[in-house]
């Protein structure tokens, strides 16, 4: 075999494990999966009627739906931080990674095994999601091209943030630091355009929440399912993922490679 | 990758030790503190080397070290031909490592382990599926094969763990306190598998706190102190260096232990715990001497107890300070 095919070879290997992981230890797949439904019931039925009478041409409970749902997809992708975060620390502080470090498996593949596992997690998380959404009467306009468009585009980000939640958990001295550093993380959907639009802010907190990524990502989806994205979102919302991917990418891979040099244990 | 400058090894090295381990004057220093001082040893194929010491004493980090998992300040090590510090993949490829903390995935079963371990040599499927099955046999785990590791017991997960180890058929392992926190009888299973693994000609490195393990196991003992090595040779060689044991007298007021301590000669009293050490070969006659000795005299000594030679005796001997205070070596080691 070539040194590609052992890479995705070992890398096959990890994400079946993590996998195995999230079904064993099904807690933190629950909870990316129920709090989500909590908060679509929640939004929707207590404060949804008053908050869609702010909003656009069909006023009312079930246009706040239209417009929470691409939102709550992203709080999905943010809550997968922490769960990431935990694993990826739970791993570095246990005995296994050092058993995979005297092995001559691709370096990569721990790391990649994690952040496939977790994306597999986040997607099916964003299925039900969406299955639960339609159940409740949730009406896209978008077709099958632009249902792919405003999936890769969550795939995108999703890979985005979970590079950061891998580096966290490096970077986390013991599990519970990376379970609590990425707490704010999760509050950055709540300060951007995923439950309210920003225009209805006061100014700083506007400003803040029109130039953070989560706004132009949400802008991005709900564009794309209503059937069309303004282009300057979506070219906001591809910089910044691409961003924070390349340099998570490169700071997860740095603090991995840095055990080896020194560390009285 | 460029020509690295490869490590000469004088010709006396070639032939045994090409499946072996050498390392040459390896340093290592974590912040200001030297763990490793210029250690050099030698293992030669298909033998036993044991690494004995104290806590602290610079074992694990000398395992580290040659496992790949960190690099020395400075020093040359070869692994079964391949250098450590210019081909860490080659000898990743050939070693297995059983570190002091158990290193199995506790949210999968035994199988799994052994499954994962052999999907990540490479294996195969079908190879793959016969090894595990061959290792879960052999170190007696078929039963609790399926089984989440959380129903495992302490000696259960250590034969787990070295049996992830050998799914890859390694030809040098290392051993890091293979048997600390084991009971007896596990402890002696563990032996077995480690004297069997020498058999098949494997290269085997152990780092151990008790003497006896190294002499049941180990053709060659190197013992180290504070990062240096401080004797080193057979198991033989090492305790004609040894003073032997000693007998402890217990006693009950420090009056009898006063006037005991007065009658024999070589004594050492402990006036704080009412003890007296008293150095014996442990003979029956030699025993018997010392009683009579006392019954004639009328010193009544409460109880008695036989202490062989241990980590403690070899410290004694070849440093002139006792090992650390409360390493296990003070305590006395598990007997089997």
């Amino acid at each position: 075999m070539t040194t590609l095919a052992y890479t995705l070879s070992d890398s096959r290997v990890m994400l079946r494990r993590n996998l195995k992981h999230q079904l064993r230890y099904p807690s933190m797949t629950v909870m990316l999966i129920g709090m989500p439904i909590v908060f679509l019931l929640l939004f929707v039925y207590v404060f949804g009627g008053q908050l869609g009478a702010g909003l656009g041409p069909h006023e009312g409970r079930s246009a706040y739906l239209d417009y929470l749902v691409p939102g709550l997809l992203l709080v999905i992708v943010a809550s997968a931080i922490q769960g990431t975060s935990i694993m990826v620390a739970t791993d570095m502080t246990g005995g296994i990674i050092d058993r995979f470090r005297t092995m001559a498996i691709a370096r990569a593949s721990v790391l990649t095994g994690h952040v496939l596992g977790s994306l597999i997690q986040t997607f099916a998380a964003i299925a039900i999601l969406v299955g639960v959404a339609f159940g409740l009467g949730f009406r896209a306009d978008a077709g099958p091209l632009h249902w792919l468009a405003a999936l890769g585009m969550l795939a995108l980000f999703a890979v985005a943030l979970i590079w950061l939640a891998v580096a966290l958990g490096l970077a986390a001295k013991s599990v519970e630091t990376a379970s609590n550093t990425p707490m704010i993380l999760i509050l950055l959907p709540f300060l951007s355009s995923c439950f309210v639009p920003t225009a209805t802010m006061p100014s700083g907190l506007r400003q803040f929440a029109d130039y953070q990524p989560f706004t132009p990502v949400a802008d991005t989806v709900r564009g794309l399912l209503s059937g069309g994205a303004t282009a300057s979102h979506a070219v906001a919302a591809a910089a910044w993922s691409v961003g924070i991917a390349v340099v998570s990418y490169f700071w997860a891979v740095r603090l991995y490679n840095r055990r080896r040099a020194a560390e009285p244990k | 990758m460029s020509t690295m400058p490869t490590v000469t090894t004088a010709p006396a090295d070639r032939g045994t030790t090409a499946g072996g381990i050498v390392a040459r004057d390896v340093c290592k220093s974590f912040g200001d503190q030297l763990v490793l001082d210029k250690v050099s040893l030698t293992a030669d194929e298909g033998r036993i080397l044991a690494l004995l010491g104290p806590n602290g004493a610079g074992k694990t980090t000398m395992v580290r070290i040659l496992s790949t998992l960190i690099c020395a300040d400075a020093g040359s090590m070869r692994v079964a031909g391949h250098d450590v510090d210019a081909d860490p993949d080659g000898v990743r490829a050939v070693i297995g490592v059983t570190g002091q903390f158990s290193a199995v995935d506790n949210l999968l079963t035994g199988a799994e382990n052994l499954q994962l371990m052999a999907d990540l040599r490479h294996l195969g499927r079908e190879a793959g599926r016969r090894r595990v099955a061959e290792l879960l046999e052999q170190f007696d785990l078929t039963d609790a094969a399926d089984k989440p590791l959380s129903v495992y017991s302490g000696g259960m997960r250590r034969r787990l763990d070295l049996a992830m180890t050998l799914v890859g058929a390694p030809r040098v392992i290392f051993l890091d306190e293979p048997t600390t926190g084991l009971d007896p009888r596990s402890r002696l299973t563990m032996w077995q598998i480690v004297r069997d693994l020498a058999a098949a000609g494997v290269t085997i490195l152990l780092t151990t706190q008790y003497l006896d393990e190294a002499d049941q196991l180990a053709d060659r003992i190197v013992v180290l102190d504070h990062g240096r090595i401080v004797a080193e040779g057979t198991p033989a060689e090492l305790k004609d260096r040894m003073p032997g044991g000693h007998v402890q007298l217990h006693f009950a007021d420090p009056g009898q232990l006063r006037a005991a301590a007065d009658l024999l000669e070589n004594a050492a009293a402990d006036e704080d715990q009412l003890v007296l050490h008293v150095p014996a070969d442990g003979t029956v006659d030699s025993l018997r001497e010392l009683l009579d000795e006392l019954h004639h005299a009328g010193v009544d000594a409460e109880r008695l107890s036989i202490h062989t030679a241990d980590l403690d005796d070899v410290f004694l001997a070849v440093t002139g300070t006792p090992a650390l205070p409360g390493s296990p070596a003070r305590q006395g080691a598990p007997q089997p």
